[in-house]
């Protein structure tokens, strides 16, 4: 993790949480709308490994708590714990998954989904498990992979996927 | 050991003991620093929400939060503002889409929007809405004892859990906690929180929000909430005996006990009423009130501010 790589990601991870708020907020299906912060920070996890993308997750939960008078923490904690795992996730998976751009943003929209779900339940804040489901889960998954492959290209651009590490083979014959 | 040449795959014969390197290797201590820096962030993140609750509104992270949505301010008016012709062209597709199957009515409003498109109109609209809200401000309708202060939604809340806005006007232009927030169409919400260059307003719509009402044409009183969906409301705690008619319009009834008020005045309009009902197991009617004003299309919205010496609440 360079410092240009923080720098880079933190900057952007602001125009993302911008974006979101003062654009893609208004774009709406059912209660859900493209959450541009979220897949951005699962495409720098991705990209960059676990460490990169819980940093990356923390700040964008600060900015978007901030920038709406949420509950300061509450974004960060989910972001953390999506940042991270979409790092393992990349390590683990990258070279054998067929799209692992797709599974990871669908995966981490669900968990991202659930654990708000469950955080505003413990917090005091319910909803309907059908509307939240209909109306909130399933559209952010749809709107969530529409926007994954050019949140994912551009990420790319920013952060090239560094000269691969030579690796040694070592077969166990016993 | 053979040797093997350098830049090629070793496959080594090991039989009868594992494989083990002699230290970590620098993708393990690579893995032990992800996993302590996620773990800290983690540990901060729930610091954070737990003093975040359990301290006053006045404390020390509100105080940072608004500091922190001060500074962030002028980049949502930027993003707000260059977004405003695409979410116009969305709204007008929108608009556009509803219309085909309505009356003439829709039509001639589409045929509006369409010329306003054309016209690329956008600031001209807006005069249009300001200026109609200051004919309410002005008119005999705007609740005495209260001045209004104009305003624009700069952000919503990315939680479906909160129905929540940001409005670009705090405790510099002179709003408090607990303002009401009207349009000239009824009532939007109210304050619940305010930093120096921005507030944030929770939402008739907003499952925290109660009101209490009157029935403009019966007198029937009671509290208007969230309803089962996000565009609607029902009116509770009606008698059954009161007489309470579809079409019927809900205002704010704005009760005062002594020094006691409500932070809502008296007589602005909440809704309609769509439908009644009532059977022998419940205490109270069932209605529902489709409120005035568009919530998911918020254009300017008027902060109403207590006159000073205009009495406590």
């Amino acid at each position: 993790m360079s410092l240009a790589d923080v720098l880079k990601a933190a900057v952007a991870v602001f125009a993302a949480a911008v974006v979101e708020l003062g654009l893609l907020s208004y774009v709406e299906v059912a209660d859900a709308h493209p959450e541009l912060t979220l897949v951005f920070v699962v495409a720098v996890g991705l990209l960059r490994g676990p460490a990169l993308g819980a940093a990356a997750g923390f700040w964008a939960g600060l900015v978007l708590d901030t920038a709406s008078l949420e509950t300061l923490g509450l974004t960060s904690l989910l972001l953390t714990l999506a940042g991270y795992w979409c790092g393992r996730f990349g390590e683990a998976t990258t070279r054998s998954s067929a799209n692992p751009v797709l599974v990871a943003v669908a995966l981490t929209t669900v968990g991202f989904g659930l654990g708000s779900a469950l955080l505003h339940f413990m917090l005091g804040e319910t909803m309907p498990v059908s509307d939240f489901v209909v109306g909130v889960l399933l559209p952010s998954l749809a709107l969530d992979l529409l926007v994954a492959y050019p949140v994912y290209r551009l990420a790319r651009r920013l952060f090239p996927p560094a000269e691969k590490e030579r690796r040694t083979e070592v077969t166990v014959l016993a | 050991m053979p040797s093997v040449p350098r830049q090629r795959t070793a496959r080594v014969p090991v039989l009868g003991r594992e494989l083990r390197p002699d230290g970590p290797s620098p993708g393990s201590t690579r893995a032990l620093r992800a996993r302590l820096l996620a773990a800290a962030l983690v540990l901060v993140s729930l610091a954070l929400i737990t003093v975040y609750f359990r301290e006053s509104s006045g404390g020390a992270l509100h105080d940072a939060q608004r500091i922190g949505i001060s500074i962030l301010r002028p980049f949502e008016v930027a993003g707000e503002r260059v977004s405003r012709p695409f979410r116009d062209a969305w709204g007008w597709t929108s608009d556009l889409l509803d219309a085909k199957g309505e009356n003439a009515k829709l039509q001639r409003q589409v045929e509006s929007l369409r010329e306003q498109l054309i016209q690329n109109q956008t600031a001209a609209r807006e005069n249009e809405e300001l200026r109609r809200l200051l004919q309410y401000r002005d008119g005999p309708r705007f609740p005495d004892d209260y001045t209004g202060v104009v305003t624009r939604v700069i952000a919503r809340s990315p939680s479906p859990f909160n129905q929540e806005v940001v409005i670009a006007a705090g405790s510099n232009d002179g709003i408090t906690r607990y303002d009401p927030v009207v349009t000239e169409e009824g009532l939007v919400g109210l304050v619940t929180d305010v930093a120096p260059s921005a507030a944030r307003v929770t939402l008739l719509t907003d499952q925290q929000s109660a009101v209490s009402a009157v029935v403009l044409q019966s007198g029937a009183t009671g509290i208007v909430r969230h309803g089962p969906s996000q565009s609607t409301l029902v009116l509770d705690r009606v008698d059954k005996d009161k007489l309470v008619n579809v079409g019927d319009t809900v205002i704010t009834s704005g009760w005062r006990i002594g020094d006691l008020a409500s932070v809502f005045p008296y007589n602005i309009p909440i809704g309609t009423v769509t439908a009644v009902g009532q059977n022998d197991v419940d205490l109270y009617k069932r209605i529902q009130v489709t409120p005035l004003v568009q919530f998911d299309s918020l254009g300017p919205l008027i902060v109403l501010v207590k006159k000073a010496g205009a009495g406590r609440r």
